[in-house]
C-alpha cells in the first residue's frame, strides 16, 4: 500500500531544516504522499529509509517500456481491478505470429498486412505494435533471416520466441536497437537467457505452469538484475488463463505481491485453432487485464473490431473522448444539403453521423466543440446554448457553403431556437428529433 | 514472500429468475461472484441466448445478418420456428418493430396477435421488445400481456415513463417485466425500487441497462454493468440484485462498421466475419459486464459466444 503523509513523516529526519524547499518536515510528507515531491529533495535522509519510501512508492505493477522507437510502447502502470474506479492506464498491444518455418511468401504477406493495417478514429490512428518471430524450425540461420525481414520491413516492435537461448541470441543480434521482448526465461534456461536480457537491456517474459512458480522465476530474475518482466502463466485453457489473469492482477494490486506485479501476455491462438473464435478470445483479454496480446494472424475482420474495442476499455471515464469543433461532410453534401449542428462528444457525433449515413441524406454537420459533451449535458451546462452556438455557426464558414439558410437543431435544445433566430439573423432554425435512430426519417422529408 | 490469493468480499447474490413456462423454461440469475469469477463463487445458472425476431420484413439489414433467415424473414411464426428447430434457439426475442409510430405504426391488437401466434408456435421463453416510445409500448405491450395471459412472457422495454401502466398489466397477466433505463446506476435502482413497490415481484424482474456496441460506447454500458453486479455482491444493494439482459444485436449491425465499408476500404476485411465478430465481441464484453440473457442475431455469432461460455465455464483439469 503507498504510505499516507503521516507514515512518510515519521521516517524522514525531523529537523525542519527547510533544505527541500517545504517549511516543515510534516509538509514535506504530505507532498511526498501526494506524488508532488521528490524524495531526493530531502538531504538528510538515510539509505534504508530512502529504501523502504522508494519501495513503497513504485506502482504496485510495474510499467513496462516495449520495443523502441516508433511503435514502443508501455504496458503496465495499472492501479485498478474495474475501469469505473479510475482508469485503465496502457492499453495492450497486439502481436503478430510470424513462425520461421513459414514460407517467404507468407511472411511478406503477413508483414504487408501488419503495415497496412490500421484505421483513424476519433483523430487517433488505431494499430497493431507488435511482430512475434517464433522460431520453429531450430535453425539459427533461419530465424536470423526472419528477424532481419521483419526488421527491415516494418517498424514493428519485436517478440523473439524461442525455447533456446542460442536462437534468442542470434535474433537479437540482428535487433537488438529495437529492444525486443525475450520469450521466455523458463525454469530450466533461466541463466543465459537472464543474462541476454540484462547485456542487451531488453525485457524478458518469465514463463511457468503456476502461479508460484511464476512468482519464484520472477523473484529469481529480479534478484538476477533483470527488472522489465512480462508475464506467461502458461495456462492455455481459457478458464484457466482468465482466472491467471485475474488473480495476477488482484495479487499485485491488493496483497502488492512484487513478485507478480508485471504485465502479462497472452497467447489465444494457442487456446484454439479456430481464428474467428481467437478474435473473441483476444476481445476477453482485452477487458480483463492483459498487457500483450499475440495473434496468429493478423486480418482487417478481427482486428478492428480488437483495435476499437480496446480503444473502447481504455478511455478514460472521466475524460470523454472528444472529436475537433468544424464542418463534417456526411456522405458528399452540396450547396442544397441541410445542416445539422451537435455537440463534440464523440459517441454523439458517431451516433448522428451514422444516423445521417442511413437516411442517404448527404448532410453538413456541425460540431460544435462542448468539451466533449453531450447534447442534453452540455445545454444544461450552457456550453450548447444560443449564446454560443451563434458565433460558431457564424464563423465556421458554413454560411458561404449553403445557398439556404436553415439549420436543424437537436430537438432537446428546442428552447434555443427563439434566441437562436435572434443572434443569427437570415437563418431559419429548425428543431430536428430528439433522438438520433429518428433522424433517417426527418431528413427524408427535408427540403431546401 | 508467500503468494498469498486475495479473495473478494462477496455478501450479496443475484435474484434467481424463470423465464417462459413449461419445460423449456429459463432459470438465469443466482450468481455469488462476478461473471466467470468461478475460482471465487459459483453460476450456478450459465448466461443464456434469445435469438431475435421481427414482426416485420427487415428492410436494413446487412445481407450477412439477412443470409441464414432466408425465406422466412416476413414471417414471424415461420422465423421462430426455424430459430428453434435449425438453430437450437433457447429463448425467442421477437422484436415489435412494425409498432414504432415513426415507421410502420401497427396497431397494438395486430401486434398482440402476432406475438400470440408465435408463443403459441414455440415452446420456448418467449421476450417481447417494443419501440421505447412510451405511450405507444404502454398500449401494445398491455395488449400483449392481457392476450397472452399466464404465458410468462418477457416485457420490455419498462421505462419510468410507462412503467405504472406496463407493470401492472405484466402482474395482472403473469409476466416477467425488463426494467430498462439509459446506462445510469441510479436510474436503474430507482426504477427497480417503483416497480417493487407497484407490486411486481423480485422473480419476475430482469434489469435492462441499455446497451451498445463495440465503438458507439460499449465502455459506459460495461461500466455500469460492472457497478451494478459490484453494488449486488458486495455491497447488499438488493434492489440491484437481479439479472441483466442485453438487447445487443440491433445494436451492432445498424452500425456502419458491420456493413460493408462505403469506401471499399480492404483494411476492413471480410464483411460477413466482420459484422458476426462484432457482435460476438460486443457480446463477449456484456458478458464479462454480467450478461444473464443477451438477445442475438447470427447463428456463427451466437455459437461462439456460446462456446467461450461453456470454456469459461468449464471444469478444471487440474
Amino acid at each position: 500500500m503507498p504510505l499516507t503523509g503521516i507514515e512518510i513523516f515519521k521516517l524522514l529526519p525531523k529537523t525542519n531544516c527547510g533544505r527541500c524547499g517545504e517549511p516543515t518536515c510534516l509538509a514535506f510528507a504530505m507532498k511526498l504522499a501526494a506524488a508532488k515531491a521528490e524524495l531526493a529533495a530531502c538531504p538528510d535522509i538515510s539509505d534504508e529509509v530512502r529504501a523502504k519510501l522508494e519501495e513503497a512508492a513504485a506502482p504496485p505493477i510495474k510499467l513496462v517500456t516495449i520495443g523502441a522507437g516508433n511503435r514502443a510502447f508501455k504496458i503496465g502502470g495499472e492501479t485498478v481491478m474495474f475501469r469505473h474506479e479510475k482508469r485503465f492506464e496502457n492499453p495492450p498491444g497486439f502481436a503478430l505470429l510470424i513462425r520461421d518455418s513459414m514460407d517467404e511468401s507468407e511472411i511478406s504477406a503477413r508483414l504487408e498486412r501488419f503495415n497496412q493495417l490500421e484505421y483513424k478514429r476519433v483523430e487517433l490512428t488505431l494499430r497493431p505494435e507488435l511482430v512475434a518471430v517464433k522460431d520453429e524450425s531450430g535453425d539459427r540461420a533461419r530465424f536470423e533471416a526472419t528477424v532481419s525481414k521483419v526488421k527491415e520491413n516494418t517498424d514493428a516492435s519485436i517478440i523473439l520466441m524461442s525455447p533456446s537461448p542460442d536462437i534468442l541470441a542470434a535474433g537479437l543480434k540482428v535487433c537488438a536497437e529495437r529492444k525486443p521482448l525475450l520469450y521466455a526465461a523458463t525454469r530450466d534456461n533461466l541463466e543465459p537467457v537472464a543474462s541476454l536480457a540484462r547485456q542487451n537491456s531488453c525485457p524478458v517474459v518469465a514463463k511457468a505452469s503456476t502461479l508460484d512458480e511464476l512468482a519464484r522465476l520472477t523473484t529469481q530474475l529480479t534478484d538476477s538484475g533483470v527488472n522489465d518482466i512480462i508475464l506467461d502463466s502458461g495456462a492455455r485453457s481459457l478458464r484457466q488463463a482468465l482466472e491467471d489473469q485475474i488473480l495476477i492482477r488482484s495479487t499485485a494490486l491488493s496483497k502488492r505481491f512484487r513478485p507478480l506485479g508485471f504485465p502479462t501476455i497472452v497467447f489465444p491462438g494457442e487456446m484454439t485453432d479456430d481464428p474467428m473464435k481467437e478474435a473473441v478470445i483476444a476481445s476477453i483479454f482485452v477487458a480483463k487485464y492483459s498487457g500483450i496480446i499475440v495473434l496468429s494472424d493478423f486480418q482487417g475482420e478481427s482486428l478492428f473490431p480488437l483495435l476499437v474495442e480496446r480503444m473502447n476499455i481504455y478511455t478514460d471515464p472521466q475524460r470523454p473522448l472528444a472529436i475537433t469543433e468544424g464542418i463534417y461532410p456526411v456522405g458528399n453534401p452540396d450547396e442544397n444539403s441541410p445542416v445539422l449542428i451537435t455537440t463534440n462528444f464523440s459517441l454523439t457525433y458517431f451516433i448522428v453521423s451514422a444516423e445521417i449515413e442511413t437516411s442517404k441524406v448527404p448532410s453538413h454537420l456541425l460540431v460544435k466543440d462542448t468539451q466533449g459533451l453531450s447534447v442534453l449535458t452540455a445545454w444544461a451546462g450552457g456550453r450548447f446554448v444560443a449564446d454560443t452556438i451563434a458565433p460558431f455557426v457564424k464563423k465556421c464558414g458554413i454560411s458561404e457553403m449553403v445557398k439556404h439558410h436553415k439549420l436543424i437543431i437537436p430537438g432537446y435544445t428546442a428552447i434555443e431556437s427563439g434566441s437562436l433566430e435572434e443572434e443569427l439573423p437570415g437563418w431559419q432554425i429548425m428543431v430536428g428529433p430528439r433522438e438520433g435512430a429518428h433522424i433517417p426519417a426527418y431528413l427524408k422529408t427535408w427540403q431546401p | 514472500m508467500n503468494l498469498e490469493i486475495p479473495k473478494t468480499a462477496y455478501n450479496g447474490r443475484i435474484k434467481e429468475i424463470r423465464l417462459g413456462k413449461g419445460d423449456k423454461a429459463v432459470t438465469v440469475g443466482g450468481e455469488t461472484c462476478y461473471p466467470f469469477y468461478l475460482f471465487e463463487g459459483k453460476m450456478p445458472n450459465l448466461p443464456r441466448i434469445a435469438m431475435e425476431v421481427w414482426d416485420t420484413s427487415p428492410e436494413d439489414w446487412p445481407e450477412a445478418a439477412l443470409e441464414p433467415f432466408q425465406g422466412v424473414t416476413g414471417d414471424p411464426v415461420a422465423w421462430a420456428r426455424k430459430c428453434v428447430t435449425d438453430f437450437g434457439a433457447e429463448m425467442i426475442c421477437l422484436q415489435l418493430v412494425s409498432t414504432d409510430p415513426n415507421g410502420l405504426d401497427r396497431g397494438a391488437d395486430e401486434a398482440a396477435a402476432v406475438v400470440k401466434n408465435v408463443a403459441e408456435a414455440i415452446t420456448v421463453p418467449l421476450i417481447v421488445w417494443g419501440t421505447a416510445n412510451h405511450d405507444k409500448d404502454t398500449e401494445v405491450l398491455r395488449k400483449v400481456a392481457e392476450v397472452n395471459e399466464g404465458r410468462n412472457l418477457i416485457l420490455g422495454p419498462v421505462e419510468e415513463g410507462d412503467y405504472k401502466k406496463i407493470g401492472a398489466a405484466a402482474i395482472g397477466y403473469q409476466h416477467t417485466v425488463i426494467a430498462s433505463t439509459p446506462i445510469d446506476i441510479n436510474l436503474a435502482k430507482q426504477l427497480n425500487i417503483l416497480l417493487g413497490n407497484l407490486g411486481v415481484r423480485d422473480e419476475l424482474l430482469i434489469i435492462d441497462p441499455t446497451v451498445s456496441s463495440i465503438g458507439y460506447g460499449i465502455e459506459y454500458c460495461y461500466s455500469v454493468m460492472e457497478r451494478v453486479r459490484t453494488a449486488a455482491l458486495t455491497q447488499q444493494d438488493n434492489k440491484l440484485q437481479y439479472p441483466l439482459i442485453c438487447n445487443v444485436a440491433k445494436e451492432v449491425w445498424k452500425t456502419k462498421e458491420a456493413k460493408p465499408p462505403a469506401d471499399g476500404a480492404l483494411t476492413l476485411g471480410d464483411t460477413r466475419k466482420r459484422g458476426i465478430l462484432l457482435e460476438a465481441m460486443s457480446a463477449m464484453v456484456l458478458l464479462l459486464g454480467g450478461g444473464d440473457v443477451l438477445i442475438m442475431r447470427h447463428p456463427e455469432a451466437i455459437r461462439l459466444v456460446q462456446e467461450m461460455i461453456t470454456e469459461l465455464a468449464a471444469p478444471k483439469n487440474n
